[in-house]
């Protein structure tokens, strides 16, 4: 799967020059107008009552009134939600960010090499490494918690960005490699005639093309490891020295804890902010890794 | 697809030195850890303080389907697993197939429905939870309280807590967050057909809907697989959505809850990793044949 995927989902030329619309056409038009519409309701109804419900105080939230827009809207929640999410917030942004990075350097390496520098046998390694993208974390839960005792990763925040690195390798390797592959070899070809050899190929000549690919894989790591549970409470224990933005939610919207509707639906909007920051501002590439993370035959 | 890369070139080897790290990494962490899971499975450690060594074949396995509990926890996961992937497949194919002619807006709608992919299901719970809420008429909140107002009443469900519907309840939020990646993926499905293609089909007197039977939805077929393995495989690992919800409510339980829960509440290792090689498996039989025929398809092109 190419990275042209993206521009095939683009928005497709509407005919502009085309003559009016019959009655069937009009009504296809309005039918599938009220559909989209309809469904655009559907998808933004649980952000809309995470946002309203945000606005009317920590427990004033009559429930039967959370639906009505807050008119009077009242901050209280905030100020207390964001004290005591903050450490762990700022806790998951420092790991976030190395994981991300150090996933793209690997991911770029990899994808390089079983794109344009295959060795005997590179299919096959790759497809190994593919299957890693599908198995369920469950499968390696257990020893990876007494590889990291044994490691002495065990109580520090640095037992996440090892789990990161060590597991995006997969999606990683192949987002960069379907995105490698569309280069064309003669460029590879042109370097190697000039004499140069894999290292200096990849320096000069594939890592500046490869930016559009860095932002894909940065913001593809850094939202699935924000929004990650599993590995952190499982790597963490519940420890709340090392707790991140998931598990800190979940210690304050847990069973307990329901009736504080608006301090609840503040903590989950704090913690949803920073991804989707990054994907109203580059749904784009969020969009393309979604898609060349998805193999295709 | 991917551009293919030519045969071999200078000094082939000198690539195999550069993955050489990652290659270690996943022998070691994926396919070593997943052999101890294994081997844990066989094993005698069913809780934490034994030191009983050796192995016990089987009997993990066998008495987990002995296991009224894990019995249940199955059955739920199935009845997940129909409901998500046959509405998410719907939901997202009804989305591109309302976007593929090209409407105004189309960027708009698309980035909408896409946006639930970016949010983590722990924080999206918090608002299910409340939608999903089982008080009625009167008391009702969140989707009870829409179908009372408009005279839907009979609509009024428990949702999640319910005792036999919980798992079709639980889907929802799961469609709900899964359907836009499905309409990306078909949406690029559908503009890689040749327009040449319908325009054929129509100056050949087929309508609308022949043409999408008989021309496109076949020319689809690749990315059906896709999104059939791609749901497929989230289902049976399915966790945080359920949790974030419903925590380890038994109604809602499935083998990622039940697995946690073994393992951190009874400490069971052996049991615990009986069933997460369970949810392996289930996900190797489907993902392991489509990996190799999407890199032998790839290899022939």
């Amino acid at each position: 799967m190419s990275s042209d995927l993206l521009d095939r989902v683009g928005t497709k030329d509407i005919a502009r020059n085309k003559q009016s619309l019959n009655g069937a056409e009009q009504f296809w038009l309005v039918f599938k107008y009220v559909g989209l519409c309809f469904l655009t309701l559907v998808a933004i109804a649980p952000i809309y009552i995470m946002v309203a419900n945000s606005f009317k105080g920590v427990t004033g939230v009559s429930q039967s009134a959370a639906w009505a827009f807050p008119i009077h809207p009242n901050f209280a929640a905030w100020g207390p939600v964001w004290d005591n999410l903050k450490g762990s917030i700022f806790r998951t942004l420092f790991f976030v960010v190395q994981s991300s990075i150090i996933s793209a350097i690997i991911g770029s390496i990899n994808g390089f090499v079983f794109a344009k520098w295959r060795f005997r046998g590179s299919n096959f390694v790759f497809t190994t490494f593919l299957f890693g993208m599908f198995i369920p974390y469950q499968a390696i839960m257990i020893p990876l918690t007494e590889f990291n005792h044994w490691a002495h990763l065990t109580g520090s925040i640095y037992v996440l960005v090892f789990a990161h690195v060590i597991y995006g390798i997969p999606i990683c390797t192949l987002i960069f490699r379907n995105y490698y592959a569309a280069i064309p070899n003669e460029i590879i070809e042109a370097g190697r005639v000039d004499g140069a050899g894999m290292v200096r190929i990849f320096r000069t000549i594939i890592l500046p093309l490869s930016v559009p690919c860095f932002v894909v894989v940065l913001i593809w790591q850094f939202t699935s490891a924000w929004n990650d549970f599993l590995f952190a409470i499982f790597l963490t224990g519940g420890s709340p020295k090392l707790s991140v933005a998931t598990t800190a939610l979940n210690f304050i919207t847990g069973s307990g804890n329901q009736v504080y509707y608006g301090n609840n639906m503040t903590a989950s909007l704090i913690v949803s902010i920073p991804t989707l920051i990054v994907y109203v501002f580059l749904g784009r590439y969020f969009l393309r890794g979604l898609l060349s993370g998805s193999l295709k035959g | 697809m991917a551009v293919r890369a030519k045969k071999h070139v200078q000094s082939p080897w000198g690539g195999f030195f550069f993955v050489l790290p990652s290659i270690l990494a996943m022998a070691v962490f994926v396919y070593g850890m997943i052999g101890w899971t294994v081997k844990e499975s066989l094993g005698k450690r069913t809780n934490s303080y034994t030191t009983a060594k050796g192995l016990v074949g089987l009997k993990n396995y066998r008495d987990l389907f002995s296991d009224p509990e894990f019995v249940h926890a199955f059955q739920n996961l199935l009845k997940f697993t129909v409901v998500f992937m046959v509405g998410t497949l719907l939901a997202g194919l009804i989305m591109a197939l309302l976007l593929e002619k090209g409407i105004k807006g189309e960027g708009f709608f698309r980035s909408i429905y896409l946006y639930p992919m970016a949010i983590s299901f722990i924080a999206m719970g918090t608002s299910w939870r409340w939608l999903m809420d089982s008080s009625r008429d009167g008391k009702a909140t969140g989707l009870n309280k829409i179908f009372f107002d408009v005279h839907l009443g009979f609509l009024q469900s428990n949702w999640y807590s319910s005792e036999k519907g919980a798992m079709y309840a639980m889907a929802l939020p799961a469609i709900w967050q899964m359907s836009g990646y499905v309409m990306a993926l078909f949406l690029a499905g559908f503009r890689g057909i040749p327009d040449d293609l319908r325009e054929a089909a129509r100056v050949d007197g087929a309508t609308e809907t022949k043409i999408y039977r008989h021309i496109l939805f076949p020319q689809l077929k690749p990315t059906f697989l896709t999104v059939l393995i791609i749901l497929g495989h989230i289902s049976m690992k399915v966790f945080d959505l359920i949790y974030g919800i419903a925590s380890k409510s038994y109604v809602t339980k499935v083998l990622a809850i039940y697995m946690w829960q073994v393992i951190f509440d009874f400490q069971n290792y052996a049991k615990g990793a009986s069933i997460a090689m369970i949810i392996l498996v289930l996900i190797a039989v489907a993902v392991i044949p489509y990996l190799i025929y999407v890199v032998k398809t790839e290899e022939q092109k």
